[in-house]
């Protein structure tokens, strides 16, 4: 047991923990922030992505002792961020989730990609959702609402 | 016009209630599932009372409090439970409209309702729904016959809004099961075996004793093994040592039989299916020579391999167990039948328990909800007064679930000298769709749950007899919509196949469908026909030929510009939505597969959300397009190895083709379930349009650049 002082959501939060626990589990059951989503613990799917320094980061594996430091954002603050909060409603716009298990992971992954690509192309988005699966289907949609979010024409 | 759901649940306080603001609660049997089975349910309610979308609840599903609508599958829910509600709200309307005209003293049509405040224009008096019935029951039933606005008059009914939790999924507040918590709560990994038959031989009681005194509980009952503890990750670490301490006897491995030589010459049992999809108890038929018209007379064979429901979010329970009283939240489809079923598996009565549903991931079918949500109860009758949430892993998802079975088809057909058919046979084989559990004799429904065969005193094994039912299991549009004036149909289901399997979404329907479609072009091509005239000549229902319409008006199947299109064509369970699934796609030099652009059409008869209905499509065919291209479940002698997802790829964002669906709208039809129907179409249009662009007719699935190249050499 370690304590650590993580940087969450721009707040300072104290915790105690083993520093080898991945960060996913800290942030949902140490610091009730449920967005992230566990569905592989492989670093396969995408569900867990969360910010860290600006990056879009699967955080089912990395411990949270490598993290301490570093400035971690969840999909429970995007909607203060403009992208953000663009990206959100360009997801709700197109109707972009059925389930929605996997459907936060990718509202960050979409969020950090558009704030360092004003223009993106098709085969950009496709490949910056990479790490990314979905099951029911609604990988069209969410095409659509990156696309939508971007300010390029969302019905292409 | 009645729905089923109403038999079992005939009262309307049963169904809705009114609260003293004004509020208008619903509760219904169907749980939602990603389908947004809650917006079509809050569109219903709020359009026959007239009173405003956000002040419909949608009520979490709980047993002993909603009506019992049996599983929430088979595209039922708007078709059964949605009019169910639709007629609820008009019984209640009425109720509360003479309520309201002997209070203000007009006749009660002269009243007008707009957002719960029922007005008389006449004597300028109003009342509000809460004021008259407010918290108090209605104690009436819901009238089948009580009038329902006209389709002209709809407000909400087939217009697109917002799904109703969407908000909540984009900005991470969306409760999951996998998100609940409770004071003191435990965290608990099951410790698998490593495959269906293997059985615990032994633990080194120096590993639990080490694991108690750092405050990790272990359940063992027989072969079933277990942990728990406050901390999450000090329990998946748990788990592992437990898993590297265990000394399992293997028993005889899995057996790995060419699985498609099995399907046809296992044991079995046939069924011949007659009367539009109905299987018939007397000998099957033999094949008959074909008929003296018979100009030409074909024969495939189409096979699809086991296929898994491949959740997102791996399968989770939770449960607590105290004062001999069990409470179990799950996202089973079906949670008064897992209730039966757990009542039998633990003696209790049923009233003893008491299960609430809570989202998961997307299901598609029978997957491991139920299975989870017993472990979490047998871990937490071992700890009682200790809320347990009990999640699976992807390994434990990928390699337990029930999947959906491998199948065969076997395909005849003549065709006369003008191209019509006039001789057809079709017969399907595979393992059961049908192990949900559901108490029943000899502990069927605890013998259905999985780790109770783990368990140091197992029910009997549950060996499920061919379902009988219309349009249910291997035989799920086996018969097709097409006019043929002979058709010989036989089901079979095959025994002794290695791997457990249960129903996974449109169950039969996408293997005999992708055998039908892809047939029929076979067909169309020895006809000389092309293959949207060769489905219109043989199909006599106008709203069938309207999707196959729908979809050739919009791509061009006679462009010769190098790519692959294709069409194919099914009613699901020839009594529910029409869909017809246009595909274009191209065939790289690596024989891969990419899909270019999608048209689906579909006529679901009246659409209550047309967003919902349309993201149904969507995504069905997505993973339709999936399991056809890229999807088996692959085992050996020590276990299942497709166990995440590197082992058992899916679709990603890198094949998604521009996709165009057309619904065709028909108010004041009544509702047919729309989840299902665009699958199996897929898998034909799929395979057709490949075919198309290179001559190869790929009849096994999953179409991956292997098979292709196979298939190539082999033509």
């Amino acid at each position: 047991m370690e304590k650590l002082t993580l940087n969450v959501n721009g707040a300072a939060h104290e915790v105690e923990c083993d520093p080898a626990t991945p960060l996913l589990f800290v942030l949902r059951n140490t610091l009730g922030l449920t967005g992230a989503k566990l569905g592989c613990g492989l670093e396969q799917c995408g569900a867990c992505t969360v910010l860290i320094d600006d990056e879009a980061t699967q955080c089912c594996n990395r411990p949270v002792g490598e993290v301490a430091d570093k400035r971690i954002v969840t999909v429970e603050a995007l909607a203060n961020d403009s992208m953000g909060a663009a990206v959100q409603q360009a997801f709700i716009d197109e109707g972009a989730a059925q389930c929605g298990y996997c459907t936060t992971g990718l509202v960050v992954r979409a969020t950090a990609f558009l704030k360092r690509n004003e223009n993106p192309g098709d085969g950009d988005i496709v490949a910056a959702l990479e790490d990314h699966l979905c099951r029911c289907g609604s990988h069209g949609r969410v095409l659509k609402a990156i696309r939508r979010a971007a300010g390029g024409p969302a019905h292409v | 016009m009645s729905s089923p759901s109403l038999k079992a649940a005939p009262g309307l306080d049963e169904w809705i209630s009114v609260t003293g603001d004004g509020r208008i609660e619903v509760r219904t049997g169907k749980v939602d599932i990603g389908q947004r089975i809650s917006t079509a349910q809050a569109i219903l309610t709020a359009e026959e009372l007239d009173v405003a979308l956000d002040k419909v609840d949608i009520v979490r599903t709980v047993t002993g409090e909603a009506p019992d609508e049996g599983i929430t599958s088979g595209s039922n829910s708007v078709m059964d439970s949605g009019l169910a509600v639709r007629l609820a709200a008009a019984t209640a309307r009425r109720h509360m409209l003479a309520l309201a005209a002997e209070q203000l003293g007009v006749e009660a049509d002269t009243l007008e309702v707009e957002d719960g405040l029922i007005q008389s224009r006449a004597t300028n008096r109003s009342v509000t729904y809460g004021e008259l019935q407010g918290g108090r029951p209605f104690g009436i039933d819901i009238d089948p016959a009580a009038p329902v606005k006209a389709p002209a008059d709809h407000k909400l009914v087939g217009k697109r809004t917002v799904p109703r939790d969407l908000p909540a999924i984009v900005t991470g507040t969306y409760r999951f099961l996998h998100d609940m918590t409770m004071p003191g709560m435990l965290h608990a990994r099951v410790v698998r075996p490593p495959h269906y038959n293997a059985r615990l031989r032994g633990l080194g009681d120096d590993v639990v004793g080490r694991m108690t005194e750092n405050g990790i509980e272990v359940v063992r009952d027989g072969s079933f093994l277990a942990v728990a503890g406050p901390d999450e990750y000090q329990v998946i670490r748990a788990a592992e040592r437990l898993a590297n301490a265990a000394d399992w006897d293997m028993g005889d491995g899995l057996a790995q039989p060419d699985i498609y030589e099995a399907l046809t010459s296992n044991p079995r049992e046939s069924r011949p299916v007659e009367n539009d999809g109905v299987p018939q108890d007397k000998p099957v038929p033999p094949l008959a020579d074909p008929p003296a018209s018979a100009v030409t007379t074909l024969e495939a064979r189409y096979d699809k391999p086991y296929t898994m429901h491949g959740t997102i979010g791996p399968s989770a329970g939770f449960a607590l167990y105290e004062d001999d009283a069990l409470q179990v939240w799950s996202h089973s489809q079906g949670i008064y039948f897992l209730r039966s079923a757990m009542a039998e598996a633990f003696g209790m009565e049923a009233d003893a328990i008491r299960i609430e549903h809570v989202p998961g991931a997307g299901c598609y079918g029978h997957n491991g909800a139920d299975d989870a949500a017993f472990d979490a109860a047998l871990i937490a009758r071992s700890l009682p007064g200790k809320p347990v949430l009990l999640k699976w892993t992807r390994e434990e998802e990928h390699a337990w679930e029930p999947y959906g079975t491998a199948q065969s088809m076997l395909m005849q057909a003549s065709l006369d000298a003008d191209g019509n058919v006039v001789a057809w046979s079709h017969e399907s084989y595979g393992d059961t769709y049908s192990m949900r559990p559901r108490s029943g004799p000899n502990k069927a429904g605890e013998a259905r749950l999985l780790s109770s065969r783990f368990r140091a005193d197992p029910p009997p094994v549950f060996v499920a007899p061919p379902a009988m039912a219309r349009h249910i299991g291997i035989h799920r549009n086996l018969d097709p919509l097409y006019a043929f004036p002979d058709r010989r149909l036989v089901k079979n289901l095959v025994r002794g196949l290695p791997l457990r399997t249960s129903a996974l979404r449109t169950l039969g329907a996408y293997a005999n469908v992708f055998a039908i479609e892809c047939f029929m072009d076979e067909l169309a091509e020895a006809a000389e026909a092309d293959p949207v005239t060769f489905r219109l000549d043989h199909l006599e229902d106008e709203r069938a030929k309207d999707v196959i319409r729908a979809v050739a008006e919009r791509m061009d199947f006679t462009a010769d510009d190098g790519l692959g299109r294709g069409i194919a064509f099914a009613k699901y369970k020839n009594l529910k939505a029409y869909a017809a699934v246009g595909v274009e796609l191209e065939v790289t030099d690596a024989a891969e597969i990419v899909l270019r652009r999608a048209v689906l059409a579909a006529d679901a008869g009246e659409v209550v959300d047309p967003d919902g209905v349309a993201a149904q499509y969507d995504g069905g065919f997505l993973q339709a397009a999936s399991w056809t291209l890229y999807e088996q479940v692959t085992w050996d002698r020590d276990g299942i190895t497709s166990r995440d997802w590197e082992t058992y790829p899916i679709l990603g964002f890198d094949n998604v083709p521009e996709m165009e669906t057309v619904l065709l709208d028909r108010p004041g039809e009544p509702f047919l379930g729309a989840g299902e129907a665009v699958s199996g179409p897929t898998a034909g249009a799929i395979g057709n349009a490949i075919y198309n662009a290179i001559g190869i007719r790929l009849r096994r699935a999953p179409f991956t650049p292997d098979a292709i190249r196979t298939a190539a050499m082999d033509a």
